[in-house]
């Protein structure tokens, strides 16, 4: 009991770090009907520069800002440099020059920082602290907890209460009549994509840390859960992305924690597998879902 | 002439035989280095033609590829280790494993192709993509069998002693490749412009459309996986006689990007454009690693580009093919064909690729749309919009 | 007419090669209503489309209370007093009813009155104030179109341009939005553009009338005598 206990509440700090990574997915997905295929690898390079701010500054916290703030830059000029000019009638174009972008990114991480795996800093430890003699939380999985429900209730916040939020949402569901309400589409499209960009660049400093270290390849397993997560939660919702995250994070923990670390990773297959074919809309879509 | 204009399959079977004597030259004239990554292109022809048929045609993206390969890889070595300890040898040990490589991988391929028949582009794409990184996590939950992080290794017999003793293996591998690869093109070819084709371009076109005419279209895409999973399964066998070794490490990420990146370069849909890309994944890391050792950089400098470079390279180019050149280099050099011959109307040209229409992807096979009057139906949208700028813009169309 | 709020010259517009609308020629006094009317595909709508710049223009020119709109980027028409209502109201429907009110005045920098529009709106639209916070999709047809124009007033528009409000309602409505929009022309001199197929309430409101046929004005006059003209309805308009 108490290690079931132990891994429900490892699996949803870990959960929560998923969620919020699906969250970005979500967000340009909605946007735009693509799915950023390039999200984890953008992320990888932020990871890159939070870990480069630190390693110069000794910060944690400068390297923290850094790499959103890297993130809400890279999201911007990928989308107006380069996702703006994709011919969208084809959903597989935005797809393949994503995953190009992959490639790009790779290649320039690659050469700036080579291919060793580079230790990066928390901030708070992660010992985990005993609760009434079970090991529960560790003080950095608080800190996870808490920046991701801070995104989570920020985002929330500035979509539904603010008006550059409002025409973010209508940009994204109905850009010809937006444009007629005076809504600029294409600068709240830029507006998302940096968003979503930062939001993952945050995730992924969340998370890179606490495994091997900023690497070029280091979010590639991340951006697969966080898919596998926003598939789950349906691509359209971003509450069901936040589930979902939270489901991929206890399916992740319980397989290591019962059965074996290395198949964590195929038991999220099986997941998605079974997602697609069974609920292909994720479990939580709703009936008013756009069909597009 | 004629005849061979309006009857497909000879026509195949006489560019198969070219080919083939085109290439037998080549395998004498290059050196053993050179014999081997002309087997190793042989080899990804095989995965990267099956792949543009996949997604040129049918419009299912796969990223899963590499996957596919590994697993043609893996069940090549496992079955070429029982047949030696059973005293299979020669041809028939490395034919008996081929076989085992394909159909291990058709069976992986329909169940993927079973996913793929529900679902839409990014949906079928995240899961492929799943597949490819999840394969060294199952390599090493199977350890016992697949041999963890190390792989297996593979027996590999010598070539034939009717050869002569100083034939260069090197060269037997090309041979082995080559062959398999000819073999590949010619079927697919036949599949493209015969019904199957025609009805795989129906259903990208539009699905519903292709569905009211007939076409049994859950059908139709699984059989277009299992189909270009068994070329991929091929090509994976074929690459583990070219390393005698299977190991996770060479079924990356990268690797099986490489093989789409690679058939969209070449042109989406068109087998002309896979063996363009299946040389360039050979050729093109070559050149970079050359041209990084040609840089005047540190030696720690040159060490990172090695092999990076070539990937940025990848990457650019595939950007810029999709924002330029829809139709690839195949959809050039036909472009360019049409206008040596001085724009006549092209009705001749066994050139399988059509004018890089704008609805990428895959123009591709059309070009001598032999479907034209088929049943399929509605021709590709001919009016190149401006990208996201719908031009029926009814600002009602999203609404309500 | 020299002091028209909206003057269209030699307008030709389309979709592709060919152009939908033809040196159309139109002007609209202030506070003043005008009727489009046409057969189906005469290109009413495409007219409305164009002049927000939604369809591009080919040649011509469209002058809002003297400002030339060519060049002008179809999400600042808002800002140079112009509100357009699309054919089928374009309610967002994922929107509540509060947020694509807020919407349509979010452009503005007066946000007081904004509201207060927004205030104005919900008494002028007794079924609108009920089902503030109803998602777009659980309205009816009739609320819908309340909204979509409710939407358009709070921007407090000078001109407001409409296709076809009386699509898909009940006459009791559509005579409700008829005498609507002659309030607001009498009490706040708004002034409309009216596209519809429904010609004889249309012109029963409209001060005046365009025919259109074929992208071609075939008839400009005052709505009376458009509606007197038996020729005109019998060859343009079938009834
Ligand atoms: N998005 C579009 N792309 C191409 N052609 C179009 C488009 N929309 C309309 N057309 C064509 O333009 C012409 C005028 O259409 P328009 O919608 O302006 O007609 P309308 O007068 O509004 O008709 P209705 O009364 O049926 O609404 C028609 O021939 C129509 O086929
Ligand atoms: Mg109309």
């Amino acid at each position: 009991m108490d290690r079931f206990l132990f891994l429900t509440v490892d699996g949803l700090a870990r959960g929560a770090v998923f969620a919020a990574f699906a969250l970005a997915l979500v967000l340009i997905w909605r946007g735009t009907r693509i799915v950023n295929f390039a999200q984890g690898a953008m992320a990888a390079a932020t990871t890159y520069l939070g870990y480069s701010v630190t390693a110069a500054s000794d910060s944690y916290w400068l390297g923290l800002v850094a790499a959103v703030f890297g993130g809400l830059v890279l999201g911007a000029i990928v989308e107006r440099g380069l996702m703006r000019f994709v011919d969208v009638r084809s959903p597989l174009n935005a797809v393949i020059v994503a995953l190009g972008l992959v490639l790009v990114i790779h290649s320039i991480l690659g050469i700036v920082y080579g291919s060793r795996y580079r230790a990066m800093q928390v901030p708070f430890s992660r010992e985990s602290i005993e609760i009434g003699g079970t090991a529960l939380l560790s003080p950095y999985d608080l800190f996870v907890f808490g920046t991701v429900l801070l995104v989570m209730v920020g985002l929330a916040l500035v979509f539904t209460r603010t008006d550059i939020g409002l025409r973010m949402r209508a940009a994204a569901f109905a850009p010809d009549m937006s444009r007629l309400l005076g809504v600029n589409v294409g600068r709240m499209l830029t507006l998302s994509w940096a968003l979503a960009a930062a939001v993952g660049a945050l995730a992924a400093m969340l998370v890179v840390p606490t495994e091997f270290g900023a690497h070029p390849h280091s979010t590639d397993l991340v951006f697969v859960y966080a898919f596998t997560a926003a598939v789950v939660g349906g691509l359209d919702s971003p509450a069901g992305a936040v589930v979902g995250g939270l489901v991929v994070g206890l399916v992740l923990s319980y397989v290591s924690g019962y059965a074996d670390g290395d198949l964590s990773a195929v038991a999220i297959l099986v997941l998605l597998i079974g997602v697609l074919l069974l609920r292909p809309n994720g479990l939580f879509a709703s009936t008013t879902a756009r069909q597009v | 002439m004629a005849y061979l204009r309006t009857h497909t399959l000879p026509r195949h079977l006489l560019l198969a035989v070219l080919a083939a004597l085109l290439l037998l030259l080549l395998t004498y004239l290059l050196p053993p280095y050179r014999n081997y990554q002309l087997a190793t292109a042989g080899a990804y022809v095989c995965a990267t033609a099956g792949l543009t048929v996949l997604v040129g045609l049918t419009g299912q993206l796969s990223l899963g590829h590499g996957a596919l390969m590994a697993t043609g890889a893996y069940a090549y070595a496992l079955v070429s280790d029982k047949l030696v300890d059973g005293g299979t040898t020669g041809i028939p040990l490395l034919v008996v494993s081929l076989v085992a490589a394909i159909l291990a991988t058709m069976v992986v391929g329909f169940v993927l192709g079973l996913a793929g028949a529900r679902l839409h582009g990014p949906y079928l794409a995240g899961l492929t993509l799943t597949l490819v990184i999840v394969v060294p996590a199952i390599t090493t939950t199977f350890a016992g069998t697949l041999g963890g992080d190390q792989g297996l290794s593979v027996t590999v017999d010598p070539p034939p002693v009717g050869l002569g003793a100083a034939f260069p293996f090197e060269r037997w591998q090309a041979w082995i490749t080559l062959t398999a690869a000819i073999l590949t093109v010619f079927v697919l070819a036949n599949v493209v412009h015969g019904r199957p084709g025609r009805q795989m371009r129906a259903i990208r076109d539009d699905e519903v459309a292709a569905r009211l005419s007939g076409i049994d279209v859950a059908r139709t895409k699984v059989g277009a996986f299992v189909l270009s999973a068994a070329t991929a399964g091929l090509g994976g066998g074929l690459l583990a006689v070219l390393t005698q070794s299977v190991a996770p490490g060479a079924f990356s990420l990268t690797f099986s990007l490489f093989l789409l990146m690679a058939v969209v370069i070449g042109g989406l849909g068109s087998l002309a454009g896979a063996v363009w890309g299946a040389i360039l994944i050979v050729v093109l890391p070559d050149l970079a690693d050359s041209l990084a050792e040609a840089m005047p950089v540190s030696s720690n400098l040159a060490e990172r580009l090695d092999g990076n470079l070539a990937i940025g390279v990848f990457g650019l180019i595939v950007i810029g093919v999709m924002l330029a050149v829809p139709g690839g280099i195949q959809g050039l050099l036909v472009a360019l064909v049409r206008r040596l011959r001085g724009r006549r109307p092209a009705a001749s040209g066994p050139a399988d690729v059509g004018p890089a229409g704008p609805a990428a992807p895959g123009p591709g096979v059309d070009a001598d749309r032999p479907d034209a009057s088929g049943p399929s139906g509605p021709e590709p949208a001919a009016d190149p919009a401006r990208p996201r700028t719908p031009s029926s813009g009814s600002p009602s169309t999203t609404t309500e | 007419m020299p002091d028209a709020l909206l003057s269209v010259r030699g307008l030709t517009a389309g979709y592709g090669a060919a152009p939908v609308l033809q040196e159309v020629d139109l002007e609209v006094a202030p506070g003043s209503i005008a009727a489009v009317v046409g057969a189906n595909g005469a290109g009413k709508t495409t007219l409305l489309r164009a002049l927000c710049g939604v369809v591009g223009a080919t040649a011509g020119e469209v002058r809002m209370d003297g400002t030339d709109l060519r060049g002008v980027r179809t999400q600042d028409m808002v800002r140079h007093g112009i509100a357009h209502v699309p054919e089928g109201r374009g309610v967002i429907t994922e929107l509540t009813v509060e947020e694509n009110l807020r919407l349509g005045h979010s452009w503005r920098r007066d946000k007081a009155d904004g509201r207060k529009a927004t205030a104005e709106v919900f008494e002028l639209f007794e079924p609108l104030a009920r089902r503030r916070k109803s998602a777009g999709h659980q309205l009816s047809g009739g609320e819908r179109q309340m909204l979509a124009v409710g939407r358009a007033l709070v921007a407090r528009p000078r001109l407001l341009l409409l296709d076809e409000p009386s699509l898909g309602l009940a006459p009791k409505v559509t005579a409700q939005i008829m005498a609507l929009l002659r309030r607001l022309r009498d009490d706040t001199g708004l002034t409309v553009l009216l596209v519809e197929q429904n010609v004889r309430s249309a012109l029963s409101i409209a001060d005046t009338g365009v025919v259109l046929s074929l992208g071609r004005v075939v008839a400009a006059t005052d709505a009376a005598t458009l509606a007197a003209d038996e020729d005109l309805r019998h060859t343009y308009l079938g009834f």
